[in-house]
């Protein structure tokens, strides 16, 4: 099962975590930090590949992929095919994209909740939910345009969904 | 309302976050946030809360404590709006600490929830009750995640699927319950539910052989439909990645296949097939094709595949090896590295290409191939392997040199079959990445030398020719230096030349040039320059001319602020101009070294022991003595040691330790076997060496003789007190009499091994000599600290032992503490027996149990 998603910028400022093992926090940052470490030290020209038996315990491998000033990273055990969980960085990217419009580091800075939409309708629980990017925009999309009606009969200042999306 | 509470707006907190300049400010906007937050929450805020929730979690992302706000979370998905739900749930994965009072009051809201009637509500439920389910919320909600399997929306369907994992896995009881909708997931056409059923019936598999055989049975037919209608489909732009149509629904089910097929031979027979078209008509030009190709070869090394179709995955590995992307390169090596288990046959002819990846740009790369390389080296690959790889040794980066280096030193051990051909490969990795050689391998080096008797001319000339390009190789030139000490004349006068060696003249000066160099070097650490010493006190005998160069030598070395090099140049100055008449016997070369006895201590000695040598070494403090072989052992052992070492058939005279020590002296004393003269003889000597130099006996503390001896104890006289004790306490006489004049008696190191220490003192009462209090000091020479620590001890019939509570049962890593504990040993035949023990210390380290047992000889004598 897939076991952590991070995505964070090249400085070390996480800026999606998602923890399918419970972690206190103090533990989720510690972690970061250890995934940033590695990364950090790693040339361009190497595989996204990297044994995480050091951070994450025994079997946990993480893919990365580093695309402008962010890091993607997946954590996950044996049971996963690595190929495909690049394929699952791509997945999630491409969505992003698609759901920002060429999407930046900004919008995840401020959208944060946004992207835990899209990636729980990619990843649940660990497992892998939805690989079609036209399939999760259709659900997130949804989601939006659920929280809108709703929230414009008593919310429409606060809602915080309500407000991004640009 | 409170204005602080209302705050500010989220988009507002993070632009003040990302504002700050250094983390103190940081902090203070977060702490101000907080702390607004939580007046809100004591206020009971309800039209914030929703937003409020949000800033926490991002605050929570920035790794600040967030836990306050656990319950307004439970507010939120309590209250009717989706908006709040959405908020709620979301904070509630994010946010939650697995407290069960917290899970316990949600578990209401989510059951009330996954009976919604709108599916995004019972979407958002699912979804967190995937995420942070517990074993009691499990077995509270199955029956609703299990009426949602049955639901015809997909989008339900697919997370209830997904959820039943977690709950399963939770309470792996539950998985019959779960079987028969599972396998009807199967039959489904919808994609995303496809997938997530056959990730169910794949962890169903898992938690319950039961379930295996039931989806064996019915299910097998059914995934290979899938297969092939996947595989064959046409162009369905909607699941495609990268021109491949749904490689994940590919993965899966290839994975499930796998776990259908695992021992169970019909089945396999079943899908050799499909695999088969798989393996060869997937396209290998997008990473989506290789992740299915990668998959497919996993499946055929995990189930019981023909042999035909195991080749034809081993090829597809192959070509991966040669691929362009690192990516597919990495996974191969990896592949190749179980298929080694299932078909060593078919990975050894892509040795050429994974002994090309052992030269990758990509250090990951690098290091899984050499691993891979290392398994497939046998008796008939050995010698080019090994030459392909000391070739690439001299151009590779200099972080990979050690791994490199260890893999080759354990290659050329294992599989060298000629003595001749072990040397020359080890003098050749020795040239070239000398400073990396962990020091057993170099100890193995010597002892093999001084067991091959025809090859020591010709090893000794070719080390010198090495020496002169390779000087700064720290291994090499110890190798060297003991080499020209035991057979500096087969250098010089070009004894034993094989035919294969150019003729060369080194004259004794030459020689003593190199170890002079070795001396005073630089780059020459103190082992090297305490080995230096000693090599020229053996070429002063050796070589008579250059006696008086070498004294001058020596005599330098006397005022060396290195306590170990000033005292070996005292002693040695000693030894030439006092002692000339025994010291061409003092000097002889060394008894050939048991090579077997020394594989086998090589063998039972892990990792961890070569760790203790090295830290013996390093530290002045460290009380292992090196050995011959290398191997570091307690102070009081070396000799006892040494007489094991050549218990078995070897021309060194094995009957008692004083011939022994005798032999290694060359002390040529008559009638040595027999008690009577020979041991006041062996006394004088060892006195004698002892006395030698008054001012420096003042300083042989036991500990700085027996500290850092380098490589050579037998050529010089270095047993500590205790030792020389020990040797004469063969003749019981000596010993009785030591004891009635000194009721004094020196502490013994017990037991040592590379992880534990245990030291013995003694103490005697006068009037009640067969009663004797042994002081137990226990120190952990790990780096794990010991918890549980147990001391046992057993004695032989004519002795009682009485045990006192120890003083603790943890042991501190590293030496920083001891546990100490009192032994009362009362010995009824005190006089005529000395006191035997065998010891055994039971422990946890890492939460497992370790066993430690030996046996104690060394008891001073008269106890």
């Amino acid at each position: 099962m897939i076991r952590a998603v991070i995505v964070m910028n090249t400085q070390g400022k996480p800026r999606l975590l998602k923890f399918y093992e419970f972690q206190p926090p103090e533990k989720q940052q510690e972690l970061t930090r250890s995934v940033f470490a590695v990364l950090s030290g790693r040339p361009d020209n190497v595989s996204n590949f990297v044994e995480a038996d050091a951070i994450f315990g025994p079997g946990t491998r993480l893919v990365y992929k580093h695309l402008a000033t962010l890091y993607f990273v997946f954590v996950f055990d044996s049971c996963e095919n690595e190929l495909a969980m690049l394929d699952l960085i791509q997945v999630l990217v491409e969505t992003l994209d698609r759901c920002f419009k060429n999407v930046c580091e900004l919008d995840i800075v401020f959208n944060f909740n946004k992207m835990h939409t899209i990636l729980d309708e990619i990843i649940f629980g660990g497992q892998v939910l939805e690989t079609s990017s036209e399939r999760v925009l259709k659900a997130v999309e949804e989601i939006s345009r659920l929280e809108k009606s709703s929230s414009s009969v008593s919310f429409v200042p606060k809602s915080v969904s309500g407000r991004f999306g640009r | 309302m409170n204005p602080f509470s209302s705050g500010t707006r989220l988009r507002d907190m993070i632009r003040a976050i990302r504002a700050c300049k250094t983390a103190a400010e940081e902090r203070a906007v977060v702490r101000k946030e907080c702390a607004a937050i939580r007046s809100a929450i004591s206020e009971n805020d309800q039209d914030y809360r929703h937003r409020n929730i949000a800033k926490l979690m991002f605050i929570h992302m920035l790794g600040y404590p967030t836990h306050f706000g656990q319950m307004e979370c439970l507010k939120l998905i309590a209250s009717a709006g989706f908006p709040e739900k959405r908020i709620g749930y979301l904070g509630l994965m994010l946010l939650l600490d697995e407290r069960q009072e917290v899970l316990m009051l949600v578990t209401n809201s989510l059951k009330q929830d996954l009976n919604h009637t709108n599916q995004y509500i019972v979407g958002l439920a699912l979804c967190a009750l995937g995420n942070i389910c517990s074993a009691e919320m499990a077995s509270d909600l199955a029956p609703e995640v299990e009426r949602l399997l049955l639901t015809r929306d997909p989008n339900i369907k697919k997370k209830a699927a997904l959820c039943s994992i977690r709950i399963i896995r939770k309470v792996p009881d539950l998985a019959e319950n779960f079987l028969s909708p599972a396998a009807s997931l199967l039959k489904e056409k919808h994609h995303g539910v496809l997938i997530a059923g056959i990730q169910l019936c794949t962890d169903l598999c898992k938690v319950s052989a039961d379930a295996n055989k039931h989806l064996r049975k019915n299910c097998t037919e059914g995934l290979i439909r899938i297969l092939k209608d996947v595989s064959n489909s046409s162009y369905a732009p909607e699941y495609d990645i990268g021109g491949i149509t749904d490689p994940f629904l590919h993965i899966r089910v290839l994975r499930l296949m796998r776990m259908l097929g695992q021992g169970d031979a019909d089945t396999s027979e079943y899908m050799n097939d499909i695999l088969a078209q798989i393996a060869s008509k997937t396209e290998s030009n997008k990473n989506a094709g290789n992740a299915i190709l990668y998959e497919c070869v996993e499946t055929i090394m995990g189930i019981e595949a023909t042999s035909g179709l195991r080749v034809l995955a081993i090829n597809i590995l192959g070509r991966f090896l040669s691929n362009r992307d690192n990516n597919i390169r990495y996974v191969a090596l990896n592949m190749l590295m179980k298929a080694i288990a299932v078909d060593s046959q078919a990975v050894q002819r892509h040795r050429t290409t994974i002994l090309e990846c052992v030269k990758d740009s990509d250090a990951s790369i690098r290091k899984r191939a050499l691993e891979l390389v290392f398994l497939l080296v046998n008796d008939t690959n050995a010698k080019p392997l090994t030459k392909e790889l000391i070739d690439y040794l001299e151009v590779s980066d200099q972080d990979f040199k050690g791994d490199l280096t260890a893999k080759i030193c354990s290659i050329i051990e294992k599989f060298s079959q000629e003595k001749k051909w072990y040397i020359d490969q080890m003098l050749k990795v020795l040239s070239l990445a000398g400073s990396y050689v962990k020091d057993d391998v170099w100890h193995a080096l010597i002892v093999a030398i001084s067991n091959a008797p025809d090859l020591q001319g010709y090893s000794v000339r070719s080390l010198y020719k090495a020496f002169q390009t390779s000087f700064e190789q720290v291994s090499l030139v110890r190798v060297v230096v003991w080499c020209i000490g035991e057979y500096g004349e087969m250098l010089v006068g070009n004894v034993g030349v094989l035919e294969v060696e150019e003729p060369m003249t080194v004259t004794e000066s030459d020689t003593v040039d190199v170890l002079e160099a070795c001396l005073t070097g630089h780059s020459s650490d103190i082992t090297t320059r305490s080995m230096s010493l000693i090599a020229l006190l053996k070429l002063s005998s050796r070589f008579p001319p250059t006696s008086e160069r070498i004294k001058e030598i020596i005599t330098v070395h006397k005022g060396s602020i290195v306590l170990e090099l000033q005292q070996r140049a005292i002693e040695f100055n000693s030894i030439i101009q006092r002692h000339d008449n025994i010291k061409s016997s003092l000097v002889e070369r060394m008894p050939v070294l048991d090579e077997s006895a020394y594989m086998v201590k090589k063998a039972n000695s892990s990792q961890e022991n070569i760790v203790a040598v090295k830290s013996g070494q390093t530290s002045l403090a460290g009380t292992s003595i090196m050995l011959p072989n290398g191997v570091g052992k307690p102070p009081a052992a070396p000799l006892v040691d040494l007489l094991d070492l050549s218990s078995d058939d070897t021309p060194v005279p094995t009957s008692t330790s004083k011939d022994f020590l005798h032999d290694l002296l060359g002390i040529d004393l008559t009638n040595s076997s027999s008690s009577g003269i020979a041991p006041s003889g062996g006394t004088d000597i060892l006195m004698d060496l002892l006395s030698i130099g008054t001012p420096v006996q003042s300083d042989i503390s036991p500990k700085t003789v027996s500290s850092n001896q380098g490589f050579a104890p037998t050529t010089k006289p270095t047993p500590t007190t205790v030792q020389v004790v020990d040797l004469l306490d063969v003749l019981p006489s000596n010993g009785s009499v030591a004891g009635d004049q000194s009721p004094l008696y020196p502490s013994i190191t017990a037991f040592q091994s590379s992880t534990l220490k245990v030291m013995f003192s003694f103490k005697k009462h006068p009037e009640k000599p067969q009663v004797t209090e042994i002081h137990a000091t226990f120190m952990n020479l790990s780096s794990d600290a010991y918890t549980d620590f147990v001391f046992q001890a057993a004695v032989p019939k004519f002795i009682q032992l009485h045990l006192d509570p120890a003083s603790s049962n943890h042991l501190p890593a590293n030496g920083n503490g001891t546990i100490t504990q009192t032994l009362t040993a009362t010995n009824s035949q005190h006089g005529q027996k000395s006191l035997a023990m065998r010891i055994r210390m039971v422990y946890e380290v890492n939460n497992q149990e370790k066993l430690e047992q030996g046996q104690i000889n060394n008891f001073p004598p008269g106890l």
